[in-house]
């Protein structure tokens, strides 16, 4: 009973973590999966559909059941929403949808097929109708397919998609792949780093440590932006460089709109990440264990390796941990100083957003992310074990 | 007694004023900086004095996400708002945003009906346009001592125009610029766009500079890349390089020929909380005067004849603006309208095959 009680103080804890968490990772599936829009809008379309045969031209019958519908949803302001749902699926398809109720309150051809034909010779292909039962269904496989560049084709099988098309594959693995050497990156220097400040006496430890914090205060936006007037070919290590004789003046290095800058830029960013839990454990490694090791007869490198290290490990998890994940959602950075190369997976998921609005593609590349980061985490957790990490 | 009933009195007098202060205003957002900045000097302040009606000036980014779900959500907090054009259509097909059949546009100075006095395709269903922007090339002279680039062909000649090229990591307009450049005619680059040939012919022109591009995302950048002479020619939207030219006086010039104009429009939130003025605010953007007070601080083209004609010099430099307006006939070279339609039909597949092709 009094176990009870003092668990019900964690109540407002479990509702936050429900409603900040769960709910919204769990609508976030729903949403990559699950969208009524076209059939809540157009139910008898809908069902005249599903008994198409989908070889010929529906019957004059569903066309005029599709005007009858239109024209409903485009006087409760539906219309746009249709349009778009149907153009994911067969692009272009966005005008020829908009366009045809306006202009079949004005039509004077015998019956709705003919109008139809008559707006856009499109309602006269199987395509567009094909577009139009996918999109009728609520819970669709399209936006995981297309996530993992695959699309699911009007007759209902599941192809590639187009060479000049596949993108999502080649993004995730780009963004893994940075993320894990920004992550290297960050701990060889940040290892040596915290090490130093860690055994500084208080006075230069301060320091060091305000060295650290001031970049970590400053803009996102200025620190990247600092990177490119550093490393750009006009910049100010390249000229540097020529002052001092290392390059030619018409072979400056390019150090900055590729991967060079990438690296360099998101490296120096996340830094402080990697250093702050590194310095909090280490400034708890009693100092007399390397001395044990050292009166025990281990030479320094063996006492780093076989006593100090081991005892780093926690802060090394933990730090590796949040840089590792901060750098997958990463993309401003990149985005700036990454070059052809610099798009990374957020960028896609930004863009379906807030630009095309295609929520439910966002959200399978997102899910996908959150799966992959799930899986390394177990992983992580298996080798190296998440009880031992510590942040301080 | 006393001090209870001034408390009181007070009281009532900040409600009703603060009541009054609500009534008597309008949440306009647009895209901020320079722009937003010529549009307070260009005309809020006017509208202002005249009506009134005081203007609260908001920044977005240009996304139509947070108006959508304001929307969705009924709680709309915005009244006019400043966007490009494909997000117009999107927005107005969404039900996201008022039809303008309720707004009475005002005729031209001489009396010019305004249906008339408006540039073609710059009236739509919710939007009611107010400037023209060019996406075109710039360079640095400086890069070019003995032969200046002339025309757009010139962007993708690296032997005789040498130097590295910026370019906005973005399909549109982009595309377009190639297009011209390959030698398509302004008037059949959406023609050729449609086909899967006219696809590849752009991407192809770009392939052949694709080792020598410095890819750039925000509109800030192409001018500061040139002056840093990190690229010696780039793709750029004029307002920025007319900034660097004007206030910063960089020698920067601009490449006229193949660019593509856009316009835009002001367009009124679905559920505005305050309709009426927003509905005066827009009737008083569409004024000539108010098109032509935006240009006397920014090089952007009123949309209405009559507000070109309007158009002086510039307000700070006191130097003519109108050499500077993207649609000044004068420039000569070839010129495009960026296609609402084509944009909204083709923007989600392009988009995925620009960062296809990015990658390749």
């Amino acid at each position: 009973m009094e176990r009870l009680k003092a668990s019900s103080l964690a109540l407002p804890l479990i509702a936050f973590v429900i409603v900040t968490l769960l709910v919204p990772i769990f609508s976030l599936v729903r949403l990559s999966v699950y969208d009524s829009t076209v059939a809540d809008a157009l139910p008898k379309t809908a069902e005249a559909l599903q008994q198409w045969s989908g070889t010929d031209l529906p019957s004059i019958a569903v066309f005029e059941t599709l005007a009858e519908e239109l024209t409903t949803a485009q006087q409760t302001r539906e219309l746009g929403r249709i349009a778009s749902r149907v153009n994911r699926i067969l692009s272009g398809s966005r005008s020829t949808i908009s366009k045809t109720p306006r202009r079949f309150a004005r039509s004077d051809e015998p019956d709705a097929r003919a109008a139809f034909i008559a707006i856009d010779e499109d309602w006269g292909e199987l395509d567009i109708w094909h577009a139009l039962k996918q999109a009728t269904d609520t819970f669709t496989s399209r936006n995981f397919l297309q996530a993992v560049d695959f699309r699911l084709m009007p007759d209902g099988s599941i192809a590639r998609m187009p060479e000049t098309q596949q993108v999502y594959v080649t993004l995730f693995i780009r963004t893994l792949g940075v993320s894990i050497a920004v992550t290297a990156l960050c701990f060889f220097i940040g290892y040596p780093m915290a090490y130093a400040m860690a055994h500084a006496s208080p006075g230069w430890a301060r320091l060091l440590l305000v060295l650290v914090l001031i970049p970590f205060w400053t803009s996102l936006l200025v620190r990247t932006t600092s990177w490119i007037v550093i490393l750009q070919q006009q910049g100010v290590l390249n000229d540097i460089l020529v002052f001092i004789g290392l390059v030619a003046d018409d072979n400056r290095l390019t150090m900055v709109h590729n991967m060079t800058g990438t690296l360099v830029a998101m490296t120096q960013v996340l830094l402080p990440f990697m250093i702050l839990p590194l310095y909090s454990v280490m400034t708890n490694i009693p100092r007399d264990l390397t001395k044990a090791a050292s009166s025990l007869g281990a030479n320094p490198f063996q006492s780093f390796t076989r006593v100090y290290f081991p005892n780093s490990l926690p802060g090394v998890a933990a730090g590796g941990l949040l840089v590792f994940i901060l750098s997958i959602g990463y993309y401003i950075t990149p985005a700036l100083v990454g070059g052809s190369k610099g798009q990374l997976i957020s960028n896609l998921i930004a863009y379906h957003l807030q630009t095309s609005l295609n929520w439910g593609l966002a959200a399978a590349l997102s899910v996908i992310l959150l799966v992959g980061v799930m899986v390394l985490y177990v992983v992580y957790d298996r080798f190296i074990g998440i009880d031992r990490m510590k942040l301080g | 007694m006393k001090n209870y009933l001034t408390t009181v009195l007070c009281t009532i007098v900040m409600v009703l004023g603060s009541a009054i202060v609500a009534e008597e205003s309008v949440t306009v957002v647009s895209f901020g900086g320079s722009y937003a900045k010529a549009c307070v000097e260009g005309y809020h302040k006017a509208f202002e004095a005249e009506t009134g009606i005081k203007v609260n000036l908001e920044d977005y980014n240009g996304e139509l996400s947070q108006l959508r779900a304001q929307v969705e959500a009924g709680s709309v907090t915005w009244d006019v708002i400043d966007a490009e054009g494909p997000q117009v259509a999107i927005a107005c097909d969404e039900g996201l945003i008022e039809t303008i059949d309720a707004l009475n546009l005002p005729p031209s100075p001489d009396g010019v009906p305004a249906e008339e006095d408006f540039a073609p395709g710059t009236l739509t269903e919710c939007g009611v346009g107010k400037v023209y922007y060019a996406t075109m090339v710039a360079y640095h002279p400086d890069a070019f001592p003995d032969n200046e680039p002339t025309k757009v062909e010139d962007f993708f000649d690296l032997e005789n125009f040498p130097g590295r090229r910026g370019v906005h990591r973005s399909p549109q307009a982009v595309l377009e610029i190639s297009l011209m450049a390959s030698g398509v005619a302004p008037e059949d680059v959406y023609d050729t766009l449609e086909t899967e040939e006219g696809i590849e012919r752009a991407f192809g022109m770009l392939d052949s500079i694709k080792d020598d591009i410095v890819w750039w995302e925000a509109g800030a950048q192409p001018p500061q890349m040139l002056a840093d002479r990190e690229v010696s020619m780039t793709i750029a939207w004029n307002g920025r390089i007319f900034n660097a030219q004007m206030l910063e006086n960089q020698p920067f010039k601009i490449l006229w020929d193949g660019r593509t104009i856009d316009s835009g429009g002001m367009v009124i939130a679905a559920d505005a909380p305050n309709l009426e003025n927003a509905r005066k605010f827009v009737e008083f953007s569409a004024r000539a005067e108010s098109e032509a007070g935006v240009a006397s601080y920014i090089a952007y083209s009123p949309v209405r004849k009559s507000g070109y004609d309007l158009v002086g010099n510039h307000a700070i430099t006191g130097k003519p603006m109108k050499p500077h307006l993207p649609t000044n006939p004068e420039h000569g070279g070839r010129q495009l309208t960026l296609s609402t339609d084509f944009w909204i039909d083709r923007r989600d597949e392009l988009v995925e095959r620009f960062a296809a092709w990015l990658n390749r």
